[in-house]
């Protein structure tokens, strides 16, 4: 169990916040930390890893990391942090980026052959792909066997098919080696489809803890299904207005009444539902 | 022409290089704790510690040598205490112009390192500590193998800058032949006893090898920055 009961006060683009987080994780949960920029999820994941102050309390188990007295210095808590940016050693070849951590070399090997890196174990790190950096970096932060393994934004920053190739193997690493895994994410089918917990945070609050599918699912009363979207842009046609909405990666028009209109602000979030049909999936 | 360059007293040239190189050795060995810590530390103390070390690029070397003068005579504290424990004098010796070196090229050593430890993305240094390293491994073993331009331009730097130093040495060491007699001094007095050819020569020598020194140095770089500017 990790227990963490911590105060902070940041500094943000929008002025001072206070970050307020009282939550306990199981072992082994796969935690997927989401929110709005500026909300403190990176402020979160930095003070586990001792790599910022706070007040309070953090206790994996019966150790603890932090309380009135004790901070646990970054060396001595063993955890293992993958950064957006790989934040790869260049000096170092792929595998000497893995045993500069741990001397370990069946380790350094088993994780290169999960990843489908083995071949490239002689490379220099700067001559790689982004998919491939994040996977070295993967390996290099189970390199300490973490119980806890932390991850900001890991994939945010790699296509779409790339990602989820690094989806399985996330998950494959978080089972083999039963970490407690707490990652950043924006992408709500990541989410859905490697945690088993979601915890959203607002201006350094918790503001919705829960299941993948109680959190993610904007579906309320009867509706058939929900979409949240973007509003583009109103165009008047003859009686009626046909409204554009951004959903996820595509862009779809609905028509809408003169009524319905006088409600809706371009540029806002809106929720597009539809009760009493039914739809064909081809 | 040969001859006249076979001929001619080497002895200053030397004598720089001799200088250049043990200065730069020593500040090689102290700048990089210090450019650390500047490069890492956010306290209060480091605005005062980067004013104290740029000192020397802003004041007139006669200022420096003056008081490195007073600091190390006989009649100094310092100066005395050398001298009556190891009976050594601090001044109008070779070890005297390495002292004054010392001060007067350090911006040149630790700016660079500074900046290029800054230049490092923090997150690789965090890597390392989260990874269980100390701050001291982390600094030999990932920090400077990431800075090798800096470290190059650091080290370049403030050799030729130390090779290229007059005033202070001339107050601090005066013009012993063998001794304190650099380069740079042997021309000023060249010139002075009208011996044009020789400061002549003397000068285009200083000027060939300045030039060469600089030039490879920005050709290192230009490689290094390809080399890393590769396929991503």
């Amino acid at each position: 169990m990790l227990s963490i009961n911590i105060n902070k006060t940041l500094h943000g683009s929008s002025g001072e916040m206070d970050l307020d987080i009282n939550i306990k994780i199981k072992e082994h949960d796969f935690v997927a930390l989401t929110g709005e920029s500026g909300s403190g999820k990176t402020t979160l994941l930095r003070t586990l890893a001792g790599l910022d102050d706070a007040k309070g309390k953090i206790l994996l188990g019966n150790d603890v990391w932090l309380d009135s007295k004790i901070n646990l210095a970054v060396q001595k808590r063993q955890i293992g942090f993958v950064f957006q940016d790989y934040a790869l050693f260049e000096n170092m070849n792929v595998e000497e980026n893995l045993l500069f951590i741990n001397k370990d070399k069946d380790l350094a090997s088993k994780l290169l052959n999960i990843t489908e890196l083995s071949a490239l174990k002689k490379r220099a790190v700067t001559t790689l792909s982004g998919g491939q950096k994040q996977r070295i970096s993967l390996c290099r932060a189970l390199m300490n066997r973490p119980k806890l393994l932390l991850m900001d934004e890991p994939l945010s920053a790699l296509d779409p098919k790339m990602r989820e190739k690094l989806q399985n193997e996330i998950l494959i690493l978080h089972k083999e080696f039963k970490t407690t895994t707490i990652m950043v994410s924006h992408d709500p089918s990541e989410i859905y489809k490697l945690s088993n917990r979601v915890i959203v945070l607002n201006k350094g609050k918790v503001i919705n803890d829960g299941s993948p599918k109680d959190v993610l699912l904007k579906t309320t009363g009867s509706a058939k299904f929900s979409f949240e979207g973007k509003l583009l842009e109103i165009i008047k046609a003859d009686v009626i207005y046909i409204a554009v909405i951004s959903i996820g990666q595509q862009i779809v028009e609905v028509a809408v009444s003169q009524e319905e209109m006088k409600n809706l602000t371009i540029g806002n979030t809106v929720n597009l539902s539809t009760k009493a049909f039914t739809p064909n999936i081809k | 022409m040969f001859d006249t360059l076979l001929s001619m007293n080497y002895e200053p040239f030397f004598l720089s290089f001799k200088l250049a190189s043990i200065t730069t050795f020593i500040l090689f060995v102290l700048s990089i704790p210090l450019a650390w810590f500047l490069s890492q530390t956010s306290s209060k103390s480091k605005p005062m510690l980067e004013a104290l070390t740029a000192l020397p690029i802003v004041l007139p070397p006669s200022v420096i040598g003056f008081y490195i003068l007073i600091a190390l005579s006989q009649n100094s504290p310092i100066g005395s205490f050398f001298e009556n424990t190891f009976g050594i004098k601090l001044v109008f010796n070779f070890t005297s112009l390495v002292i004054a070196s010392c001060f007067y090229s350090l911006p040149f050593m630790v700016q660079p390192l500074q900046a290029g430890f800054e230049n490092i993305n923090k997150n690789i240094l965090e890597a390392s500590y989260i990874g269980g390293k100390s701050r001291f491994e982390t600094l030999f073993k990932v920090a400077l193998p990431n800075i090798k331009p800096a470290i190059l331009t650091a080290i370049v730097v403030t050799f030729a800058h130390t090779v290229g130093e007059f005033g202070v040495v001339l107050m601090v060491g005066g013009s012993i032949p063998g001794e304190t007699k650099v380069a740079s001094v042997a021309i000023y007095e060249m010139v002075e006893i009208m011996d044009y050819s020789l400061a002549h020569r003397y000068s285009a020598i200083m000027l060939t090898m300045s030039f060469l020194v600089l030039l490879s140095v920005y050709i290192f770089n230009a490689k290094h920055k390809n080399k890393f500017a590769g396929i991503h």
